[in-house]
C-alpha cells in the first residue's frame, strides 16, 4: 500500500483541495486502484478537505463507484430497454448460471465481475454486451461462452 | 499565417495558433477549402459506437491497405475519413463514397480488396454491399435515396458523418463556428435571446420548457443580484433505449460547444460544464478533443476572437446515477454531492450551482443554438409545427427493420417514423405500441399511429416527448412486462430522498409482480391506477412524478391484456415466465440437439434426429432452446 499511496498523491495533486471535486477525484482513483479502499477514501476526503461521511455517502449514492476488489475480467450485460426485448436478462440470468455468481458481484475465483448497466446507447447492437472493454454485438449465449473461455 | 495554419494537423495535436478576429476564421476557412479538392473521392467510415464494435476501424485498416497496394499514383488518391454514427446502425459498418453518395453497408475487413478494385478502379458499385430495399427487394446505391435518410431532415446531426470529429478543421470547413462569430460581432447578448425566443426553441432533454424564456429568467435574476452565471450542457443521458445525446457528442462536438459558448455570450457567463455519462467514453474523449482544440483556436477560453469575450467549459463526468439528468440533482453532482434533487422552485435559472443563476440545456438544445442564429429564428420556427418548432431526433430502436438515430421535423407522425423511416416491425405488418419518452413515457398503440410527434400531442395521449427514445414493440412483447421493465428501472435509479417515490414505486411494483404471476384481480389494477395518481402528484421532482406513465398508458390502452393476465393467468406475449410453458412442435423439430446441449436443467430429451420433448415439471423457462434452435421448434404459450 506505501508504494501505491505514491501514485494515488500524483492523482490528488491534480485536483484543487476544493470539495467539488470529490466525484471526479474518486473517479481518477478508482480508475487507477480499480476500487475505493477505506485507506484511499480518507486520503482523498483529507486531500479535499471533505468529511469521510460524505465521501462515503457519495461513494455508496453512485452506483460507478466499487467498495470492494474487482475481478479479473469485467462483464457489462446491457440491460437497457432494446436489450431488455431483445433477450439481455436471459443473457445475465445464463452468465449468473455459468459463472455461479449474481450481478453486480465477482466470481470466487475473482476471474470474472458480473454488472448491469442500465444502457450502452448502442441499441442497434441489442442484445449487448462489453468484455474488458469490448463491444460483443448481438450476443447470444453461445458466442459469449466463447469469449468468456477464452479469457479464462 | 499559412505556415502556421499548416501545423494545425489531423493528428488532434494544435500548435498555438489563435484566431484573431471574425475574418481571421473567415480566411482560416478559406484556406482550409482551397486545400481540399472537391472532386476527390473521400471514403467514409463510420466510427460510431455502434460501427466501430461491428469492426470499422479493421475496415478503415484494410482499406488503407488494399489503396496502397493498388499503386494509384496516376489518379487522385482517395482519402479515408473516420467520422461519427451515421445513424443507420443496424446496417453497420457503413462506407460511404463521397461526393457520390455511393453506399455500402455491413461491410468486412475481406470486402476492402474488392471495394478498390471494382469501385475505386473501375468504377463499378460492388453490388452485394449494397442497401436493398426489404419492401420492394430493389437495390438501392445511392444514401440520399434510402428511405431511411430521405425522410429525414438533418439539421442538427447535418454535420455527423461528413466530418471527423477528432479534427476542428473539418467542422470550420463545413461551417462551424460562423454563427458564434455572427453573434459575438453583430450581434447583442440581448439579440441573441430575442433570437432563441423567437425560434420557438423548447428543450429537447423532456420537459419541453421553452429555452428563451428560461434564458430570460436567468438574465434577470442576474440583473437584480449581479455575479456569476453558469451554463451547463446536459449530457447525462439516462434514458435506456436511447442514444441522441451520444451520437452528437460523439460525432459532432463542436455543435455543442458553439451552442453553449453563443448562449453563454447571451447570458454574459464566463463559465460552463457539460456533465456526461461515464458509460459514453468515447463522446467524454471526443469532447476534450474538441475543447482542447477549440481553445487553441481561441474560439473558446480567452478572448474569443479577439472580442473580449471569454468563457470556458469543463467535463464532469457522471457516477451513474440516472436522477443526475434531473437539474438540482446534476447541480448537486457538480458540486460534488451526492445527486439528489431540492424542490423547485427557486429553479436553477434563479439560483442554480453555487446558488447563482444556472442555465442547464441538453446538449442536443444546445446543438440547435448556432443553426437559428446563423439562418435566423424565422427559418427555424417555420420546421415543425407551432408550439413544436425545429426537429427531434429520435433513437429508434427494438422492433423494427431499421435501427438508428433518426431526425425529423416535429409534428411527424408515429406511424410515418416507425414504417417509412424504420421500414416496419421485422416478420410481421405492424407494430403493437412504440414506448416513447424512457422510463417516464407512455406506451402509445398501433390505433393511434397517426398521433403528430410533437410535445403536446404526446403529452395528450399520456406518453410524452421526453428525451427522444422510440422503443418498436411487436405482439411478442408483453405490456405488463415493459411496465414492470420500467418500474424496477426507476426503483432502482429513486434516489429515496422523498416518500412518495420511494415507497410508492415500490408498491406499484408490488401489483405489476402480482399480475405477471397472474395474481391480483381486477380491483387491483383499478388500485394500482389510483396508487399511480397519487404518486404523481406527490413526488419531489420528475423521475417520481412521471413515474406511473409507463403503467397508466398500458392500463389505458390494453387494460384487456392486464385481465388475460389476472382473469385467464395467461401471458399473451408469451413472456411472462409464470404464466408460459415451452414446448417442441414434433413436426418441425428435427432433432439437431441443440436445445439439449442448450438446456441448463438437462431436461429436455430425445434421440438424435427425431422430434425432442421438454419436461415441464423441470424447466425453470429461461428460454435458451428458443434461442439454439435453428429451425423455430420451440414454441412458448
Amino acid at each position: 500500500m506505501s508504494e501505491s499511496f505514491g501514485n494515488i498523491e500524483a492523482i490528488l495533486d491534480r485536483f484543487p483541495p476544493q470539495p467539488e471535486h470529490l466525484i471526479s477525484a474518486l473517479q481518477d482513483v478508482q480508475a487507477k486502484f480499480n476500487y475505493i479502499s477505506p485507506a484511499v477514501m480518507r486520503a482523498v476526503c483529507d486531500h479535499l478537505g471533505v468529511p469521510i461521511s460524505r465521501g462515503w455517502a457519495v461513494a455508496t449514492f453512485f452506483k460507478s463507484f466499487r467498495l470492494e476488489p474487482r475481478g479479473m475480467h469485467e462483464i457489462k450485460v446491457c440491460l437497457g430497454t432494446a436489450c431488455h426485448l431483445k433477450g439481455g436478462a436471459r443473457l445475465v440470468e445464463a452468465l449468473e448460471r455459468d459463472l455461479a455468481v449474481t450481478r453486480g458481484h465477482t466470481s470466487k475465483d475473482l476471474n470474472f465481475d458480473l454488472d448491469t448497466v442500465n444502457c450502452l446507447g448502442a441499441c442497434a447492437l441489442a442484445p449487448v454486451v462489453v468484455v474488458d472493454e469490448n463491444y460483443q454485438p448481438t450476443a447470444t449465449h453461445r458466442k459469449l461462452k466463447k469469449v468468456l473461455k477464452e479469457l479464462k | 499565417m499559412g505556415d502556421a495554419m499548416a501545423q494545425v494537423s489531423t493528428a488532434g495535436k494544435i500548435e498555438d495558433f489563435r484566431l484573431p478576429s471574425a475574418e481571421g476564421l473567415a480566411a482560416y476557412r478559406e484556406s482550409i477549402l482551397a486545400e481540399r479538392d472537391p472532386n476527390r473521392t473521400v471514403i467514409i467510415v463510420c466510427h460510431g459506437t455502434g460501427c466501430i464494435a461491428n469492426g470499422s476501424p479493421k475496415v478503415a485498416g484494410a482499406l488503407r491497405k488494399s489503396i496502397a497496394a493498388a499503386g494509384m499514383t496516376a489518379q487522385v488518391i482517395p482519402q479515408i475519413k473516420t467520422t461519427g454514427c451515421h445513424g443507420f446502425c443496424s446496417r453497420g459498418p457503413l462506407v460511404i463514397f463521397q461526393p457520390s453518395g455511393l453506399f455500402y453497408q455491413k461491410v468486412k475487413e475481406n470486402d476492402a480488396e474488392e471495394i478498390v478494385k471494382t469501385t475505386l478502379l473501375e468504377g463499378n458499385p460492388v453490388e452485394r454491399l449494397l442497401y436493398r430495399d426489404p419492401r420492394t427487394d430493389e437495390l438501392i446505391p445511392y444514401d440520399y435515396e434510402i428511405p431511411f435518410y430521405k425522410h429525414q431532415q438533418r439539421i442538427v446531426l447535418r454535420n455527423i458523418g461528413k466530418i471527423d470529429p477528432v479534427d476542428i478543421r473539418d467542422t470550420i470547413a463545413v461551417g462551424g463556428y460562423q454563427a458564434l462569430a455572427k453573434a459575438l460581432t453583430s450581434m447583442t447578448p440581448e439579440e441573441v435571446l430575442t433570437a432563441v425566443e423567437a425560434a420557438g426553441l423548447r428543450g429537447r432533454g423532456g420537459g419541453g420548457f421553452p429555452t428563451g424564456r428560461k434564458w430570460r429568467i436567468a438574465v434577470e435574476n442576474a440583473r437584480k443580484n449581479p455575479g456569476p452565471v453558469y451554463v451547463v450542457g446536459n449530457g447525462d443521458e439516462g434514458d435506456p433505449g436511447a442514444f441522441m445525446d451520444r451520437t452528437l457528442m460523439e460525432g459532432d462536438p463542436h455543435a455543442v460547444l458553439e451552442g453553449m459558448t453563443i448562449g453563454a455570450y447571451a447570458l454574459g457567463a464566463h463559465q460552463g460544464y457539460i456533465y456526461v455519462r461515464m458509460e459514453y467514453p468515447l463522446a467524454v474523449r471526443h469532447l476534450s478533443i474538441a475543447i482542447e482544440q477549440a481553445r487553441a483556436l481561441g474560439l473558446l477560453g480567452e478572448n474569443i476572437l479577439g472580442t473580449g469575450f471569454n468563457f470556458d467549459i469543463q467535463i464532469n463526468r457522471g457516477a451513474g446515477a440516472f436522477v443526475c439528468g434531473e437539474e438540482t440533482a446534476l447541480i448537486a453532482s457538480l458540486e460534488g454531492r451526492v445527486g439528489e434533487p431540492i424542490p423547485r422552485p427557486p429553479y436553477p435559472a434563479e439560483k442554480g450551482l453555487w446558488g447563482r443563476p444556472t442555465i442547464i440545456n441538453n446538449v442536443e438544445t444546445w446543438g440547435n443554438v448556432p443553426q437559428i442564429i446563423e439562418k435566423g429564428a424565422k427559418w427555424f420556427s417555420k420546421l415543425g409545427v407551432p408550439h413544436s418548432t425545429g426537429t427531434k431526433i429520435f433513437s429508434l430502436v427494438g422492433k423494427v427493420n431499421n435501427v438508428g438515430l433518426v431526425e425529423v421535423p416535429m409534428g411527424i407522425t408515429l406511424g410515418r417514423i416507425v414504417e417509412e423511416i424504420g421500414g416496419g416491425v421485422p416478420g410481421q405488418d405492424r407494430f403493437k405500441a412504440v414506448q416513447t419518452g424512457g422510463p417516464s413515457g407512455g406506451c402509445i398503440p398501433y390505433e393511434l399511429k397517426d398521433t403528430p410527434v410533437d410535445f403536446d400531442s404526446l403529452s395528450a395521449v399520456g406518453a410524452m416527448m421526453g428525451s427522444g427514445g422510440m422503443i418498436v414493440m411487436d405482439k411478442r412483447d408483453c405490456v405488463v412486462d415493459v411496465a414492470c421493465y420500467f418500474l424496477r428501472f426507476l426503483e432502482e435509479e429513486s434516489c429515496g430522498k422523498c416518500l412518495p417515490c420511494r415507497l410508492g414505486l415500490k408498491a406499484m411494483l408490488e401489483y405489476l409482480d402480482k399480475f405477471s404471476k397472474g395474481k391480483g384481480s381486477q380491483e387491483d389494477i383499478d388500485d394500482l391506477h389510483s396508487l399511480a395518481r397519487a404518486i404523481m402528484a406527490g413526488s419531489l421532482c420528475a423521475l417520481g412524478g412521471t413515474s406511473p406513465n409507463p403503467i397508466l398508458t398500458t392500463i389505458r390502452y390494453f387494460k384487456d391484456e392486464y385481465l388475460t393476465h389476472v382473469v385467464d393467468h395467461k401471458c399473451p406475449a408469451g413472456v411472462c415466465k409464470d404464466l408460459i410453458t415451452y414446448s417442441i412442435d414434433p413436426e418441425i423439430c428435427n432433432g439437431c440437439r441443440a436445445c439439449a446441449r442448450a438446456c441448463p436443467q438437462g431436461c429436455i430429451s430425445g434421440e438424435k434426429k427425431k422430434p425432442h420433448t421438454i419436461d415441464a415439471s423441470a424447466c425453470i423457462r429461461c428460454g435458451m432452446c428458443m434461442d439454439e434452435c435453428p429451425v423455430g421448434a420451440v414454441m412458448v404459450e
